[in-house]
């Protein structure tokens, strides 16, 4: 009931709001999208990567060029964004699966920084560090303009619902609560007869591909793509968003990163010295509210629960 | 066919020898107690077995099959499975979830509800396990293994920390069991060891100091010795 009536707020919102405040709930939607996948890998799996944005940015870098050198198809570039995305979790997840702990954040972070460097130096194909400007938004066969923020808006909130909905069957089947074995002991899975590495590797490929499909909302929000969303900075953003907004649920990330979008959205129009601010809400995060916004929710929600029933047991004494 | 057999294992950690040519082997439907001393090498020979280290030397046959190299997950779905030492379960999640992800593995999964009654802990079926106490977090070790339908279970130190009154319960768990199931055991509860081993095999500095039937290591000069002090039954520590 509660994501239904979340949902109809969504689909309501733009009656009440100014074009500006909706562009930055599509922002938020699209990074709600990267923070749910990467909580697939930190909240479900336990593994904390350190190169998501490397995902995004290649999901946003294929269909940015494609889109730039005349695609105009969006589908065609949405399907090779992800493609990509998918593809280069597939040849990383070989390759990073291996480690765990301390050194899996560090070989995450060397790959995240080399693909950064390589968007960086590859000028002809990037736009190096001036990046790609200018994108025209493509396509969709919608009888829609996408240079209207409320159609756009929708077309962005219906990716994320449907997105929304197969990663939650994923956490709720078999194989995701199998991953929720891994992170709780990778080693009682493996002598209850479960190949934990192919399990992992499922969960890195599938937040891949969703940060890849993130990637391409963004760039076609944006219109512009520049290295800094490869940048470990913008993985360690989502990191901080899944962590505000509660790891280990697909709601509370979603909402971190629209706390984080609007909170930095808010107090950059005061200062430039925003991410001071960032800093010291993220450590009262970590000190007063270690399960994020979705630990809160959860627990409000047991306090009515707890109270009913006791209510109930009077009535009944 | 012996249901399970090591050959010549041998394993080092840096210069410690841990294992030195270690052999023996177990008939299908055999009850085996591993006893010895603190650093006999009775952990690392069982994180032989399940897989979880290699060998520097030696095999592990299971049925016949030359198991060494292979990883833990394909010798669990060869019917090999483990408890551990130290409890290592789904602390966040319920007992519920615990023993599904258990069976889960199992190609015709048997419900969770017939499994856990027959346990006794139906009642703590959605309490988190880590909020179990150690003692019910020790029959949950037994549960796992047990929920993975095993034809041959390695228990290591099933009544490590729990009161006398808790053994007891895990003793008759253990007891209860089928008899076609194979069953090592590392114990140093010698009651525990006695009423359900029906052979003995006692490891002392990374070998095979002696192996036989129960009354054969009760009696044994040399096994009070180094094991079981001379009043014959009480654990030395």
């Amino acid at each position: 009931m509660g994501w239904l009536a979340a949902l109809l707020a969504l689909v309501l919102l733009p009656l009440a709001m100014e074009p500006y405040g909706l562009s930055l709930v599509t922002q938020a939607l699209i990074f709600g999208l990267l923070a749910m996948s990467l909580d697939i890998l930190i909240g479900y799996a336990g593994l904390v990567s350190l190169n998501h944005a490397t995902f995004f940015g290649v999901g946003a870098y294929t269909a940015g060029i494609l889109f730039y050198h005349g695609l105009t198809n969006f589908w065609v570039g949405a399907a090779a964004g992800i493609t990509a995305a998918a593809l280069l979790s597939m040849l990383l997840g070989l390759l990073v699966l291996r480690s765990s702990g301390p050194y899996f954040l560090m070989i995450t972070l060397a790959f995240g920084q080399m693909i950064f460097a390589l968007a960086w130096k590859w000028r002809s194909l990037t736009g190096g560090d001036d990046g790609l400007a200018g994108i025209p938004r493509p396509e969709t066969g919608l009888p829609l303009s996408m240079w209207d923020s409320q159609n756009f808006y929708f077309l962005v909130l219906a990716l994320f619902a449907a997105s929304f909905l197969i990663l939650s069957w994923f956490v709720r089947s078999p194989r995701g609560k199998c991953i929720v074995g891994i992170r709780e002991s990778e080693s009682r899975m493996q002598a209850l007869g479960y190949n934990t590495r192919s399990l992992k590797y499922l969960a890195y490929v599938l937040a891949g591909g969703f940060a890849g499909l993130a990637g391409v909302l963004h760039v076609y929000y944006n219109g512009f793509i520049s290295p800094q969303e490869l940048n470990w900075t913008t993985s360690g953003l989502v990191i901080l968003m899944v962590i505000i907004g509660g790891a280990g649920t697909l709601a509370g990330p979603a909402a971190g990163a629209a706390v984080i979008l609007i909170l930095q959205n808010l107090i950059s129009s005061y200062t430039d010295r925003w991410p001071l601010f960032m800093g010291v809400i993220f450590v009262i995060c970590v000190m007063y509210a270690r399960n994020g916004i979705a630990g809160y929710a959860v627990k409000i929600r047991d306090k009515g629960r707890i109270k009913n029933e006791s209510l109930g047991s009077e009535r009944s004494h | 066919m012996k249901a399970l057999a090591v050959k010549g294992l041998t394993k080092s950690f840096g210069g410690l020898k841990v294992l030195q040519n270690v052999a023996f082997s177990l008939e299908s439907g055999e009850r085996r107690a591993i006893i010895g001393p603190n650093g006999a090498g009775k952990t690392t020979l069982f994180n032989i077995i399940s897989g979880t280290i290699q060998p520097d030397a030696g095999e592990v046959l299971l049925f016949g099959k030359n198991i060494t190299r292979i990883s833990t997950h394909r010798r669990s779905r060869l019917g090999l499975a483990r408890t551990f030492q130290k409890n290592n379960l789904f602390f966040n999640l319920s007992l519920l979830d615990n023993i599904n992800l258990a069976l889960l593995i199992n190609k015709i999964p048997s419900s969770p509800q017939s499994f856990i009654k027959k346990w006794d802990l139906w009642d703590k079926r959605d309490t988190r396990v880590g909020e179990l106490s150690y003692g019910e977090q020790r029959q949950v070790e037994l549960l796992l293994a047990l929920a993975q339908l095993p034809r041959i279970l390695l228990l290591d130190e099933p009544t490590a920390g729990i009161s006398p009154v808790e053994t007891e319960v895990i003793a008759a768990m253990i007891n209860a069991l089928p008899r076609d199931i194979t069953i090592l055991i590392i114990e140093h509860d010698m009651d525990v060891v006695f009423n359900l081993a029906d052979r003995i095999t006692v490891l002392h500095l990374g070998r095979v100091f002696y192996e036989g039937d129960l009354e054969s290591v009760k009696s044994d000069q040399r096994v009070k010795e180094v094991y079981l002090g001379t009043d014959g039954g009480e654990v030395r520590s």
